[in-house]
């Protein structure tokens, strides 16, 4: 079955890294996967956007219409990009980050960024929290696949780091 | 090995070591960057040299003076950095240099949008540098095709010795997919071609062999080379003299349009088709997609994809046009490479443009749009 995410936010808070590391551990378990990234010329605080695809059947056509999951860590990227959610898609937002939550009935606030700096020591963490509660609420991609996909992208000093934060994160939700 | 998530541009680094490629120069720029980056992670293993030169003209000239040394050289810009390469592009081609250019296109014209996917150089690829020239320009639309072309461009470089353009776009160079590469030994890699004679024989760097092609020697091999963009004949050096360069622009045409090994092209759904989308690079994945919705409405459309993109598929095209009431020629431009395939159906059918420059891709429904609007109009409704 096709399952469409879309990871979005400004540019800086890693959404691209977030996506590619549940893309990777989505390829580990033997689907396919595709994934994409839109983002502004700036290196910092423009708009940045990340889209995946899971499914077993290939995948051509690489964007995301419709999107079950939308991930969005600034209100700006939740105003603009929550609006094409399937009637059933979940909505997830950084609480402190986006004040002014948009109308959707399935949207589940967590205080993300908060939790990086607090739990883990600094906001660079704040997107491998936001995988693990991207990893708790759909579900799509076994946990140990994930964490295996983080440990492998980012730098090796900082892998007991991001095991904290990834795990703060599906600790985050019910 | 099993499969992996890779990115279309680290696709074109690995297929470019696997075809040989030992040499890269180069300067950053979106959304070609990631070529350069992995290139200088992986060359140096290999005992080959990356280096970042002071511009994109620097790069271009520094990797053709690499290949005449005999590596088989790379380099990876977008269209501000293309356009800077021409000139040396040209020299490529006269003085019959081996070398693949990677352009990962972006919106243009100028800096245009830098990060936004467009097919906006297609024609540049063709008629970029002056001059009665040839050319070769391939174009994937997959992360695993990019590996593909990539090894495909090297070894056409190498063989007719010429300039390649792998002609990438934002799409399919920044997409990251599932993919599995092939081992050193499924794969074809042609060698650098070297002298058959030696200077006692009568060798000359620019004798044509019977596929036109000459055995220019590598420098610092024994031979006397002499390298020039003027027209020259079999010795190199330049003559001011109608036959010889009638000889010179008609045999670096036909080395290219006589070959039978260039021209590529995949054919989906085409055996009952009464209409046909044709796309390219990362706009095929999308036309592809409408073609099938097109299928499932019940209408027989069917699909081109053009993997060589110059020279351009003539005869395929003409041959389609015979076959089918109507084509959608579907591209990431104001409408370019439409204008060869008109030009190759040659009136035996309508061609429509199905055209897209605002920085976004297409999304199928706007490719079926395009398909219903031509039915309709060759069926006068």
């Amino acid at each position: 079955m096709r399952r469409q995410l879309r990871l979005s936010g400004s540019g800086g808070q890693g959404v691209i890294t977030a996506a590619i590391i549940l893309a990777e551990a989505a390829v580990s378990e033997g689907k396919n996967a595709v994934q994409s990234q839109s983002y502004g010329p700036e290196a910092r605080g423009g708009a940045s956007k990340s889209e995946v695809i899971i499914d077993d059947e290939k995948i051509f056509h690489p964007h995301v219409k419709a999107p079950d999951f939308v991930l969005a860590m600034t209100q700006k990227a939740a105003d603009k990009y929550y609006t094409d959610l399937s009637s059933d898609g979940v909505l997830i937002l950084d609480d402190d980050l986006v004040p002014n939550a948009p109308e959707f009935k399935n949207t589940i606030r967590v205080p993300i960024t908060k939790l990086a700096v607090e739990k883990v020591g600094r906001a660079l963490f704040s997107n491998i929290v936001a995988l693990g509660v991207i990893a708790k609420v759909t579900g799509l991609v076994n946990f140990d696949a994930i964490k295996r996909a983080v440990a492998h992208r980012v730098p090796p000093q900082t892998i007991a780091q991001n095991m904290m934060a990834l795990q703060i994160g599906y600790d985050a939700v019910a | 090995m099993s499969a992996s998530l890779m990115q279309g541009n680290e696709a074109v680094a690995e297929g470019a070591l696997a075809a040989g490629v030992r040499f890269f120069g180069g300067y950053p720029i979106t959304p070609s960057t990631e070529i350069a980056e992995t290139m200088a992670k992986l060359l140096p293993k290999v005992g080959g040299t990356f280096i970042q030169m002071e511009d994109e003209i620097a790069s271009m000239g520094v990797i053709l003076g690499a290949s005449l040394a005999g590596k088989k050289v790379l380099t990876a810009s977008s269209g501000p950095g293309i356009s800077l390469k021409q000139e040396l592009i040209g020299y490529a081609a006269e003085a019959e240099i081996p070398a693949v250019i990677v352009n990962v296109q972006r919106v243009g014209p100028s800096t245009g949008q830098p990060t936004a996917p467009s097919q906006g150089d297609v024609m540049q690829a063709r008629w970029g540098t002056h001059g009665d020239h040839s050319i070769i320009a391939l174009s994937p639309w997959s992360v695993r095709e990019s590996f593909n072309l990539t090894v495909k461009a090297v070894n056409l470089a190498e063989k007719y010795r010429t300039p390649v353009i792998l002609l990438m776009d934002e799409i399919v160079g920044h997409l990251r997919e599932n993919v599995e590469l092939p081992t050193a030994e499924e794969l074809e890699i042609f060698p650098r071609r070297t002298p058959k004679k030696s200077r006692a024989e009568g060798y000359q760097p620019y004798e044509p062999d019977e596929d036109l092609v000459p055995n220019v020697a590598n420098f610092g091999e024994g031979y006397r080379i002499h390298v020039t963009g003027l027209i020259h004949d079999e010795t190199g050096f330049p003559v001011g003299s109608p036959k010889v360069t009638e000889n010179l622009i008609r045999r670096i045409h036909e080395k290219i349009s006589l070959a039978d090994d260039i021209i590529e092209v995949e054919e989906i759904l085409m055996d009952d088709a009464e209409f046909a989308v044709v796309a390219f690079g990362g706009t095929a994945r999308t036309a592809y997609e409408a073609v099938k919705a097109c299928r499932e409405k019940g209408l027989k459309v069917g699909f081109l994809r053009l993997v060589t993109i110059f020279p351009f598929a003539d005869k395929i095209i003409y041959e389609l046009a015979g076959k089918v009431k109507g084509i959608v020629m579907a591209e990431l431009n104001f409408g370019q490479l439409v204008g060869e395939v008109r030009r190759a159906a040659n009136g035996q059918c309508p061609v429509k443009l199905c055209a897209k420059y605002d920085m976004t891709i297409f999304e199928p429904e706007e490719i079926i749009a395009s398909i219903e609007e031509l039915i309709n109009e060759v069926n006068g409704i």
